[in-house]
């Protein structure tokens, strides 16, 4: 008798998405996929609009991350412009990506995946939540909700506002920094510093526990993606395009971000709205790659800030070659919280960063334009066409959560064999599936450009439709 | 005031207040720090009573009438807040933002525009009429300034300040009740317009974001209305 198990949705990510696990006669697993059940239709909507509203528009793309569509909708906008932006407005706006990157780390971390971490995969789920980590650990909650405002608050202050600002413009940015802002979030960054290296080290204690999640959470080889710097450091706003082979060795480098098209296909599958792009010369399924955290940090040759690259020099010492397990997504997220506050700190101790000229001003000169940058979850690309008035004809996006879906769906195969046993089903099997998912920290709201509903059903359905088992959590 | 002014006494919100007696009931509000709303009317254009906003009640009369258009009379009783007109003044402004696609969050006029504070003044939270998203293009065809119908409410200022004050009369409406537009010319890409002098006037009186400088980005637009008073003063007009 096949069977399968269906979580929906799955629970402590960003947007909606589902797992379906199939049996086979004996209770085994055979399969199991990821589907992402909610649309969005982004590229759609923007057609016919100004392309200037384009960062604003595509910013509601998401918001947990709108910065960072902000940032590569304006980038593609600058190429439109086909303007060189004033060197402090990049500056700028590296600073708030990374406050983004912070942030939405910070909320990865601890109030998404903390609970796993510190209370354990089979805790009670009604426990295993962020209040439950606040109970057990006050000091790791509150030093998460910490960061998260460190980040929140540099949005905010450059920005207008924490979610959705409106600061960043084709050309630049639309007002300069003050002394006064510079030396108040420069005083911000002491504290952030002490939080992430206490966490840091709180989470390099309790690695050794998760030796078996560690071995099976979507470890396995895969190529992987991300931007790089000119010195081949850690880059989440410009920079060019390397990928990294299975075994650690560097398939591609210096590839030029704007011409993705000749690298990177999309594939779609049918059960689920998130496409699925692969590395073009190697093909479909094979070209299967990461992004994100992970990614980056195996890529580069070295972070570049003095206590980010200390912590890389150990992160890399976990295996020979590339980190492989997703589980370590979590690991190289701490990295780059502590490398972003570093940066933040390095930019705007720059003595350019006052200057008033933030901004390029131009009319389109280009009818076609790519932004890409590093968001939280991976590279982000932004591609659009205009006609000859700057309205908009043609979008495409791909979405950092987009590039993993490959990986994804075969991590949540790994976990599922591993841990699910169909004859006694136990919550804490599931959860390790929904926390693979969890790893790679996806948004499916923005990948996907959302409907859904959010308490979790797990269902055991057999060929003809008839349910023989239910877990039901309510939101 | 000239000693040949006539002069009326009336009441507004029980208040005696004292006018000329071609003044509107609007005008003299304002002079007494009485809030009316309006939308289509603008000091130093005709007032046309289109937005309908500015309706009060009068004693002894079961109709509402606009401010805006009618003028003061001897012993007139002016009531300009009361339920009915606030329950009323928010269906009207909630069928503006029914009748296109006013996306606030995006728009070029977000944080400076007349119906959204409008809106939130009105303390309008909720939208009770079903959208109609009509499909309707952008305009982007002139050199400087772009038309952006979803966001228009057809207040007419652009047609009458294009007509009373520039004296071209590139704009005006077409068509009738919803299905009315504001066009250029014979209904042509604003780029290809022979009357327009590029003069800018239009996009400043424009209330939201359907008129705008090109190359401003979202909340980028804000508009500057001062020229209007003193174009009008200089010409010796006292249209209100």
């Amino acid at each position: 008798m096949n069977r399968q198990i269906v979580i929906d949705p799955v629970t402590r990510i960003e947007g909606h998405g589902k797992i379906t696990i199939h049996l086979d006669e004996d209770g085994q697993v055979e399969n199991a996929v990821f589907a992402v059940t909610q649309f969005r239709g982004f590229e759609k909507i923007c057609e016919g609009r100004p392309f200037r509203e384009m960062p604003s528009l595509m910013a509601r793309i998401c918001g947990i991350c709108p910065v960072s569509h902000l940032i590569a909708s304006a980038k593609a906008c600058d190429e439109l412009l086909a303007v060189r932006i004033p060197p402090t407005a990049a500056n700028l706006r590296k600073v708030m990506n990374i406050a983004q990157i912070v942030q939405s780390h910070a909320l990865s971390f601890f109030h998404l995946a903390s609970p796993d971490l510190l209370l354990g995969m089979d805790a009670d789920p009604a426990q295993r939540n962020i209040v439950g980590v606040l109970k057990n650990n006050p000091e790791l909650a509150r030093g998460g909700i910490r960061l998260r405002q460190f980040g929140q608050q540099i949005i905010e202050w450059l920005g207008g506002k924490r979610i959705h600002p409106s600061w960043v413009v084709p050309g630049g940015v639309n007002g300069p920094l003050t002394a006064e802002l510079r030396d108040r979030i420069l005083a911000t960054v002491p504290e952030a510093l002490d939080i992430i290296q206490k966490t840091l080290n709180w989470f390099k204690r309790t690695l050794a526990r998760y030796n078996e999640e560690i071995r099976t959470f979507a470890n396995f080889p895969s190529l992987f993606m991300g931007l790089v710097s000119r010195d081949k450091e850690l880059e989440f706003y410009d920079g060019s395009i390397r990928i990294l082979g299975a075994g650690g060795n560097i398939l591609a480098d210096n590839l030029d971000p704007a011409r993705y098209t000749e690298f990177i296909g999309e594939s779609v599958e049918e059960f689920s709205y998130l496409k699925s792009p692969f590395y073009e010369p190697l093909g479909y399924p094979n070209g299967m790659y990461r992004v994100g955290p992970l990614a980056r940090l195996n890529i580069i040759d070295r972070a570049g800030t003095p206590l980010a690259d200390q912590e890389l020099a150990e992160f890399r010492t976990l295996e020979r070659g590339a980190v492989l397990s997703s589980f370590h997504y979590h690991y190289a997220r701490l990295i780059e919280i502590l490398h972003g506050i570093e940066k933040i700190e390095m930019i705007l101790n720059d003595k350019e960063i006052l200057s008033s000229h933030v901004r390029a001003l131009a009319r389109p000169n280009a009818f076609e334009g790519v932004g890409v940058s590093e968001a939280p979850r991976g590279t982000l690309m932004h591609h659009y066409k205009i006609d000859e008035d700057g309205l908009m004809v043609w979008a495409n996006l791909i979405i950092a959560t987009g590039h993993n879906n490959l990986a994804m769906n075969r991590g949540v195969l790994q976990v599922a064999k591993h841990f699910v046993d169909g004859r006694k089903l136990q919550e804490g099997m599931l959860n390790r599936v929904e926390a693979v998912i969890r790893a790679y920290d996806p948004c499916l709201s923005c990948s996907t450009h959302a409907l859904g509903k959010m308490p979790l059903l797990i269902e055991l359905v057999e060929p003809d439709g008839r349910i023989v088992d239910e877990l039901r959590r309510e939101k | 005031m000239s000693p040949n002014v006539r002069v009326k006494t009336l009441k507004i919100d029980g208040k005696d207040v004292s006018a000329r007696e071609d003044q509107t009931i609007l005008s003299v509000a304002r002079e007494n720090d009485i809030f009316i709303p309006t939308l289509c009317q603008m000091d130093g254009l005709t007032s046309v009573g289109a937005c309908r906003l500015c309706l009060v009640e009068i004693k002894g009369s079961a109709k509402l009438q606009a401010a805006c258009v009618t003028e003061v009379q001897e012993g007139m009783e002016v009531v300009t807040d009361s339920e009915r007109l606030h329950s009323y003044r928010k269906m009207l402004i909630e069928l503006l933002f029914v009748a296109r696609n006013h996306i606030c969050s995006v728009c070029v006029s977000n944080g400076h525009c007349e119906l959204q504070s409008l809106a939130q003044r009105l303390g309008i939270t909720h939208i009770h009429f079903p959208f109609r998203y009509p499909k309707l293009a952008v305009d982007l065809s002139h050199d400087r300034f772009g038309m952006d119908n979803n966001r228009c409410i057809r207040c007419g200022r652009c047609v009458r300040v294009c007509d009373e004050i520039e004296g071209a009369h590139t704009w005006d409406l077409m068509g009738r009740g919803d299905a009315s537009q504001i066009v250029c010319d014979l209904n042509q890409p604003w780029g290809s317009s022979e009357t327009c002098t590029s003069c800018g006037k239009c996009v400043h009186v424009c209330p939201t974001g359907a008129l705008f400088e090109k190359g401003k980005s979202s909340s980028e637009m804000s508009k500057r209305q001062e020229f209007l008073p003193y174009l009008t003063l200089m010409r010796g007009d006292h249209n209100e």
